[in-house]
């Protein structure tokens, strides 16, 4: 028998009243307002837990270990009340033909209604076996389980992108997800890993709308990929006010100037990091004082040192204007911020339309 | 070679063969096969690392200053410390001293992915080894809270407490959705704690992953998030500013009383939850004392957390640095990343091939070249393998071997030389001791798959001591007024020599790292990384000798032949990690071919 998510609670001891505060609480963090509530109630009451597929293929697994850094709603709450993670091999006890055993039972009693979670890419040279699991290459597992999910997730920017085993000259031929999987809907998530409290919003999300998150041109859910790093930067008036750090530690460094003129990816990074933030809000890697390196972005090792402005890149054409902006002040800021809007607004169009992407049904 | 004796092991391949795979609970891909003999007693173990990536490849021609950042995602699990070996290796190459800020806070970094990593590795990848989850249904509440109370100050031990966490244990079982635990090897007989030791370690394994995520917050602040926070060749990129404008910016006095905290908090959980859960577990198993592989004869340890920056010397090492072999315990050989006789790999059992596959080579000098063949016993084709053939290659990790000798590193290895240097490191000698005393075993005891956990524990607590001195020498540093965290005299490539090679090493959480780089015209010639689980997962080499995880399972009885329990437990306990052991080179196709590191 299979019980639904409320159900669990209750039985767990759980107040309806509390059970509600959680729905408020969780229409509220999504942005959603309070008029969401009743109908994440609605779905939790009513649902037994949705089965999760969690595959690996290459990868470093750092999505995993983001995945459990989550503090709302913490992992142990999605793993044992929220959804049902019936296989992922980073942490379920059992091991070789028992393992496997599992992937079989989802598929015949949950055809059609488990989430294919996918963690890493499966290269394609040498037949596949670059990943073999079971004895057999990693991307035939990844089809086959495919074959029979209602949705597949795709974990950070391995399986949403191919990410570091994809860069230059990617010698497995790692693939992204989408490119082997055409015929089901791709949620990617990208990120190298992606924020904790993104991917546990992103699996309620889909659990409790039963529905997919509204996706960008690119596949990615908008509410978190909507927006520029730059754009919600919590330094960027420095950047507005001309004021940059010039080398590491120094004076500007120290007080926490724009790293822009140090390499610093948030004007072409789409991701949350500078709003949500890392490790509960802790920090993210601006606040702490490196640039962004743009892992949410495809193929981000392939644009260049970390360390090259982004305005290296020929087409944006404004480098003088952002060394003028660090030597001079406020008199060229104006201009040297319009321009730096425009570009990105290109950057943005040219991303937008630059790269085909298979949008599955 | 059906029959043959290595390294003291007895090898005989003729029994029933017994394939796991996946091998779970780690990081990445591993198969493992043993043959058992009648009794179910393993008599060959077969080690099989089943993915690879190829980042070295990947690396030629970047920007060496760029390359921590691909070497990180080496591995998100041990994350950080492939960074850490990668900034030590360009600042070998290019000569660079850092300042002592910016050494401590990357000590107070790698000690915190210790605490954080060995614990979650007890709780989450190894504890379903020992403990079994369905007797935890039966445990009377009162008798665990009294269990509890009798080993720990720990205040989360009520009855009410336990008997609510084993009523949501029950719902959870009841439901039918067992999620995880589904096909868990359950009511096996090698499980031996009673029912509330049981529940008792239950409730442990949720309070530590709610816990765990607290202690990389150290990993925010200094590095701006975990996992993969960021590094900087010559330094750390995150400024200090205590009272000036713009301290709110930088690291400033509620930053670092965030690290204490966290520190402080992350101490406390280890002493009172980590190390009476492991006593209270080992006492149950003390004399299950399988799996000690290698490990009473040959281990290796490069050493890490330097006291005082740019002194990588081993009396300057707060985790020891050594070699043993041959079962020597009196004599301590030295470590040198450099000498081309001590570090070199071997392909002659691995998809890789050389000209001549009896000599190994220094990775300053490696060449690799892909061979996916398998051997003519192969059971199954290419794509649907149902047994290998350790006789021909059989996995995607290379051989390494420090002078000639398959070695173990890791906890274990560092925790034994700790223990016999002890003028050096009393903390970890008087650790062990009182370790042995308690559960009241030999000293022999800790070369077994008990032992290497043991010895994660205690080196847990170690770490979570020396983190708080790491702290407190960086506020001395600070009130003695040294803001610096970077040092940027070389970080131009206009300033570097036309060519220059290094070598950088950490010990990662699971055994001995090392990077080693050549730059030529300021972008990477080559670059080689030799990780732990490369050793410890290491395939046979020319002569026949087995690796580390291969002789640990050896001669160990299988209490049911189809469950692989203890050869889970024995793996388990060195902690794999496969995507860094399985990322060597490998050329693909025309463009790769090209490609050979030399």
């Amino acid at each position: 028998m299979t019980n639904t998510f409320y159900d669990l609670l209750r039985r767990q001891g759980i107040t309806r009243r509390s059970f509600l505060k959680f729905c408020s609480l969780t229409a509220t963090s999504l942005g959603l307002g309070a008029a969401a509530a009743p109908r994440i109630a609605h779905a939790l009451e009513s649902k037994p837990r949705t089965p999760v597929v969690w595959l690996h293929g290459l990868e470093c697994t750092c999505c995993t270990e983001s995945f459990i850094r989550s503090a709302h709603p913490l992992t142990k709450d999605v793993v044992l009340s929220m959804l049902s993670l019936d296989y992922d091999d980073t942490i379920m006890a059992a091991a070789g033909h028992q393992a496997e055993a599992v992937l079989e039972e989802v598929k015949a009693k949950y055809k059609g209604r488990y989430i294919l979670a996918v963690e890493g890419n499966p290269p394609l040279n040498e037949d596949g076996m670059y990943c073999f699991q079971g004895g057999r290459p990693f991307v035939e597992k990844l089809k086959d389980m495919a074959a029979d999910c209602q949705a597949i997730i795709a974990w950070g920017s391995c399986a949403s992108w191919g990410c570091v085993q994809a860069a230059k000259p990617n010698p497995t031929r790692a693939t992204p997800v989408h490119k082997v999987i055409t015929d089901k809907p791709v949620i990617k998530v990208p990120g190298c890993p992606p924020i904790p409290e993104v991917m546990t919003a992103v699996v309620t999300y889909l659990l409790t709308f039963e529905r997919l998150p509204t996706l960008d041109r690119m596949g990615r859910p908008a509410m978190f990929y909507g927006q520029r790093i730059h754009d919600k930067c919590y330094r960027r008036p420095h950047f507005d006010a001309g004021q940059f750090a010039e080398s590491w530690d120094d004076e500007g460094a120290r007080k926490g100037y724009c790293l822009y003129k140090m390499g610093c990816k948030g004007p072409t990074t789409y991701n949350a990091c500078s709003t949500v933030r890392w490790n509960e809000g802790t920090s993210f890697p601006i606040q702490s004082g490196h640039g962004c390196i743009g892992c949410s972005e495809e193929g981000f090792w392939d644009k260049g040192s970390f360390y090259d402005r982004v305005t290296d890149i020929k087409q944006f054409g404004i480098e003088s204007n952002a060394d003028k902006v660090g030597a001079t002040a406020a008199g060229v800021v104006g201009a040297a911020v319009a321009a730096h809007a425009a570009v990105t607004a290109l950057a943005r169009a040219r991303n937008k339309t630059g790269i085909a992407v298979k949008q599955g049904e | 070679m059906g029959v043959y004796e290595t390294q003291g092991f007895k090898l005989d391949n003729t029994g029933k063969r017994v394939v796991v795979d996946p091998v779970t609970r780690i990081e990445g891909h591993l198969r493992v096969e043993v043959n058992l003999d009648e009794n179910n007693v393993i008599r060959n173990a077969v080690s099989t690392g089943t993915m690879w990536r190829g980042l070295e490849v990947i690396l030629k021609g970047r920007d060496p200053r760029d390359a921590w950042a691909f070497t990180e995602r080496i591995c998100g699990v041990c994350t950080g410390t492939h960074a850490l070996t990668s900034v030590r290796a360009v600042e070998d190459a290019l000569g660079i001293a850092i300042p002592e800020n910016a050494n401590t806070i990357r000590n107070l970094m790698q000690l915190n992915l210790y605490v954080h990593d060995h614990l979650v590795h007890f709780y989450h990848l190894h504890a379903l080894d020992w403990v079994d989850v369905v007797s935890a249904l039966s445990a009377d509440p009162k008798a665990t809270s009294e269990l509890a109370q009798s080993i720990s100050a720990w205040p989360k031990s009520s009855p009410g407490y336990f008997r609510d966490l084993q009523n949501r244990l029950k719902k959870f079982v009841e439901s039918g959705q067992l999620g995880p635990f589904m096909n868990g090897y359950w009511g096996n007989p090698a499980y031996r704690l009673p029912p509330e030791a049981n529940l008792m370690a239950v409730a442990h394994y949720l309070e530590a992953l709610d816990f765990q995520k607290e202690i990389v917050k150290v990993h925010a602040v200094f590095g701006g998030k975990n996992p993969h926070p960021n590094w900087l060749v010559g330094g750390m990129p995150c400024a200090i500013n205590l009272d000036g404008p713009g301290a709110v910016g930088a690291i400033n006095m509620e930053r670092l009383n965030l690290v204490k905290s966290i520190i402080d908090q992350t101490r406390t959980f280890i002493e009172q939850v980590y190390i009476p859960d492991l006593l209270a577990v080992a006492s149950f198993y003390k004399d299950w004392l399988y799996g000690g592989g290698l490990s009473s004869r040959a281990l290796l340890s490069y050493g890490d957390i330097p006291q005082r920056a740019n002194d990588y010397s081993a009396p300057n090492l707060l985790l020891p640095r050594g070699a043993i072999i041959d079962g020597d315990l009196t004599k301590i050989h030295a470590v040198d990343l450099k000498d081309p006789e001590q570090v070199q790999e071997f392909v002659s059992h691995s998809w890789y091939k050389y000209a001549d596959e009896t000599q190994g080579l220094h990775p300053w000098d490696g060449v690799t070249e892909p061979s996916f063949v398998l051997g003519p016993n192969t059971r199954g084709s290419k794509t649907r393998i149902e047994s290998l053939d350790e006789e021909g290659k059989y996995s995607w990790i290379k051989a390494p071997r420090w002078r000639g000798h398959a070695m173990e590193v890791g906890c274990l290895s560092r925790m034994v030389l700790g223990y016999l240097q002890p003028q050096q490191y009393p903390f970890i000698k008087d650790t062990i001791d009182a370790v042995l005393a308690k559960l009241d075993v030999p000293v022999q005891a800790l070369f077994s798959t008990l032992g290497r956990t043991a010895a994660r524990g205690i080196e847990t607590l170690y770490c979570a001591q020396l983190q708080v001195e790491q702290f407190d020498k960086l506020i001395a540093n600070l009130k003695a007024g040294d803001l610096t965290t970077a040092n940027i005299d070389k970080w131009e490539p206009s300033t570097w020599p036309k060519e220059a090679k290094g070598a950088g090493f950490t010990e990662a959480p699971r055994g001995a790292l090392g990077h080693w780089i050549r730059i030529k015209d300021g972008r990477i010639d080559n670059y080689q990384a030799v990780v732990p689980t490369t050793w410890n997962g290491s395939p046979r080499d020319h002569t026949g000798q087995i690796g580390a995880f291969e002789a640990s399972l050896m001669d160990t009885p299988l209490a049911k032949a189809d469950e692989p329990l203890e050869i889970l437990r024995t793996l388990h306990s060195f902690d794999p990690c496969l995507a860094c052991s399985t990322h060597v080179m490998s050329p693909d196709g025309q463009e790769m071919a090209q490609v050979k590191v030399r």
